[in-house]
């Protein structure tokens, strides 16, 4: 409750278009223009809680996600970065527990979800009808790959009339199916067209139609621009942005663009190898990366001219999750790893006085570790 | 491109396959004509007999017949009366051949569609839960069940039936169309009728049932796969409609195209079914027809079947075309 008292004081205009224009003056001043401005203390929408998720393979258990916690507040954009095989997108599917392969499972944590009724259920603990329910109507889902996401032998329209009666929302499907399409800048007579009959951008449209339909709390994005043309990709993005805002959902966006992330994010998480190595408000944690992952990331970013996957500009690549490395997963790439790191996984801690400004995972930052011998400021180095 | 395509267009795309398919049911003739000429026996000592008949009688019956021509004329004479509708006179029955197929063609028709709506429906039945669960009871069982089905021959398992059913069991009529001495009328004529039809009709199905099950559990698995179903499941869909409404829709095109595929095979299985069951049909009398060397009738139950299944492929294009947006014509 104090969370919301504390966003009427703060002026936030849930489910009011707003534009970079009217942000708050007390803010930071940030990398990019924030779109929106919602406040820490909003209500969490979504509460991950050391969530483990397991893939059952040939070579052995892998645990892409293990013991992630993240918190989606209402109204906000959420992103959750990482290179391909982070367990980023796996996060994305743990939170609706529905997974492209039979052989994953949330195995542990807890999955709290503020449902429109206001109610907190932990969804990991929900039968399969009630978590049913949930889907496509508390929490919506976008993909990665549009067209490939849509049945080609039946309609767009019908796709979506099949959500909306899935939900009890059939009365008067036509007509919201029309709204819909044209929310998302299609026309409405789409509806009467098959997948192979639009363009991937046009498909991408349908995608955040259908997400959108039963009018969540959440909604899900697992890389939605990336399989799309460069051009199509900004314009996909505004109008996911311009359409959280209008409606005032909360948006976990997962994606591998850091481009993307300090477009509409309000906060980010950044994943490495099944975990969370550092998390916080993007304007802070852009001008101040304090994980050495991290400030590789951002380096790899601010160098690049020509685009070039993220994962060549950091030594190494990404471990193999059925033997993760000991310690910090980071430790074997690291610039600046340390005895300890080899050893034992370090904890989040504040990455500055208060937990206002986010966590980072990094023994650098542990002053019991870090004694007179250690001199690397690794968050000033790199500062604008 | 436009989104919404007529039935106009599907018609005219129809229309035209039934305009090509005229020359192939031309070649389809010829070769029929030239294959049976060229094989042993001869009519005439089939009808006669093998008792020494003299010289001249035979070769009355020869010109009688038109059977003393040479190939080329007598071929184009075969072709010039079936242009006309006349597909000739039976040597063996001494009747035209369209009364004779004709009379018999409903009877064939009523045991190949009842085979085919009934293999297919237990064959998609049996692959869909076959799918469901792979790897299960349930799936080692159906997958059995169609390798059986696929390598029993339908004579074999026609008899087999007859065994167990008929005379072990006495449950079922062995044989026959329908019951001859009993007068039946109105509704126990038509019990009667389906008590005759039911070993047949499982001797013929056996194998497209397990045809069927195979193919619709297999691309059910793979269509199962797919993004688009992963979707519908996040879009709250039960289990139950992402099943039947998203996999099974996707997954039938294999499923139409081998209904067509199977067609021809039937009417073949069809041949050795009646046979084993004594059922009057077509089948039956191109077995006899081959025994006689009745060339007309064999001719034109050849015809027949070809051109129907001509028929079945076109239908099952259309088919196709209904079912899947994506298949341009």
């Amino acid at each position: 409750m104090s969370g919301r008292r504390g966003a009427a004081a703060r002026g936030a205009h849930p489910g009011v278009p707003g534009g970079a224009g009217n942000r708050g003056v007390g803010e930071p001043e940030g990398v990019a223009a924030r779109a929106t401005d919602v406040p820490l203390g909003a209500t969490p929408v979504l509460e991950l809680r050391d969530v483990v998720t397991e893939i059952r393979g040939v070579r052995g258990l892998v645990r892409p996600v293990d013991g992630v916690s993240l918190t989606v507040r209402a109204g906000q954009v959420v992103g959750l970065v990482g290179e391909s095989g982070s367990g980023k997108s796996m996060t994305a599917f743990s939170v609706m527990r529905l997974f492209p392969t039979k052989a994953a499972r949330v195995t542990g944590g807890e999955i709290l979800l503020r449902g429109g009724d206001g109610r907190v259920r932990d969804l990991r603990t929900l039968g399969p009808d009630a978590l049913r329910a949930v889907r496509g109507r508390e929490i919506g889902m976008i993909f990665q790959d549009p067209a490939s996401y849509l049945n080609p032998v039946l309609t767009v329209g019908r796709q979506l009339e099949q959500q909306l009666q899935a939900h009890g929302l059939g009365q008067g499907a036509d007509a919201r199916i029309a709204e819909l399409l044209t929310d998302v800048g299609l026309s409405p007579e789409v509806a009467r067209r098959y997948a192979h009959e639009l363009s991937g951008g046009q498909c991408q449209r349908v995608g955040i139609a259908s997400a959108l339909a039963c009018r969540p709390a959440l909604v899900v994005a697992d890389e939605p621009t990336t399989a799309l043309d460069v051009t199509i990709q900004a314009q996909v993005l505004r109008l996911l942005a311009r359409l959280q805002r209008d409606q005032g959902v909360a948006l976990l966006l997962i994606t591998h663009d850091l481009g993307v992330v300090a477009e509409v994010c309000d906060h980010v998480y950044v994943m490495y190898a099944g975990r969370i190595v550092e998390e916080g408000p993007v304007e802070d944690l852009f001008a101040r990366p304090r994980h050495p992952y991290t400030q590789g990331l951002l380096a790899g970013v601010l160098d690049l001219l020509e685009p070039k996957p993220i994962r060549v500009s950091i030594e190494g690549s990404v471990p193999d999750l059925v033997r993760p490395p000991s310690g910090c997963r980071f430790h074997p790439r690291c610039p600046h790893a340390m005895p300890i790191c080899e050893r034992e996984a370090p904890p989040l801690l504040p990455r500055d006085e208060g937990a206002a400004l986010g966590h980072s995972a990094c023994w650098l930052h542990d002053p019991g570790v870090v004694g007179a011998g250690v001199t690397v400021e690794p968050g000033r180095e790199d500062g604008p | 491109m436009s989104g919404a395509r007529g039935s106009k267009a599907l018609g005219a795309y129809a229309l035209e396959r039934l305009l090509n398919a005229v020359p192939l049911v031309l070649g389809v003739i010829v070769v029929n004509f030239l294959l049976v000429s060229l094989a042993p026996g001869d009519p005439v000592t089939a009808l006669i007999g093998e008792y020494p008949a003299p010289p001249d009688y035979v070769e009355r019956v020869r010109a009688q017949y038109g059977l003393d021509a040479a190939l080329p004329e007598r071929l184009l004479r075969y072709l010039g009366s079936v242009v006309r509708g006349d597909l000739g006179f039976s040597f063996a029955n001494r009747q035209p051949v369209a009364t004779l197929v004709i009379e018999r063609l409903g009877r064939t028709l009523l045991l190949m569609l009842t085979t085919v709506v009934f293999a297919t429906a237990v064959g998609i039945v049996l692959g869909v839960w076959a799918a469901r669960r792979p790897h299960s009871a349930v799936d080692r069982g159906a997958t059995g069940f169609a390798l059986a089905g696929y390598s029993i021959p339908e004579f074999w398992l026609g008899q087999i039936l007859i065994l167990v059913f008929a005379v072990g069991l006495g449950w079922l009529p062995a044989g026959g169309f329908r019951s001859i001495r009993a007068d039946y009328a109105g509704w126990a004529a038509v019990v009667d009728q389906v008590r005759h039809m039911v070993l047949p009709m499982l001797a013929l199905s056996f194998r497209y049932m397990a045809i069927t099950t195979r193919l619709t559990r297999a691309s059910l698995l793979e269509v199962m796969n797919a993004d688009y179903i992963l979707a519908s499941r996040a879009r709250g869909l039960s289990e139950r409609r992402v099943l039947w409404e998203h996999g099974l829709r996707a997954a039938a095109l294999p499923i139409i195209t081998v209904i067509g595929y199977n067609f021809g095979f039937i009417v073949a299985g069809s041949a050795l079914v009646e046979t084993v069951f004594g059922w009057p049909g077509v089948g039956r009398l191109m077995y006899d027809s081959i025994f006689t060397r009745d060339y007309p009738v064999l001719l034109g139950i050849l015809l027949l079947v070809s051109v129907s299944v001509i028929l079945v492929n076109l239908l099952t294009d259309v088919a196709y075309a209904l079912f899947d947006p994506r298949v341009r014509y």
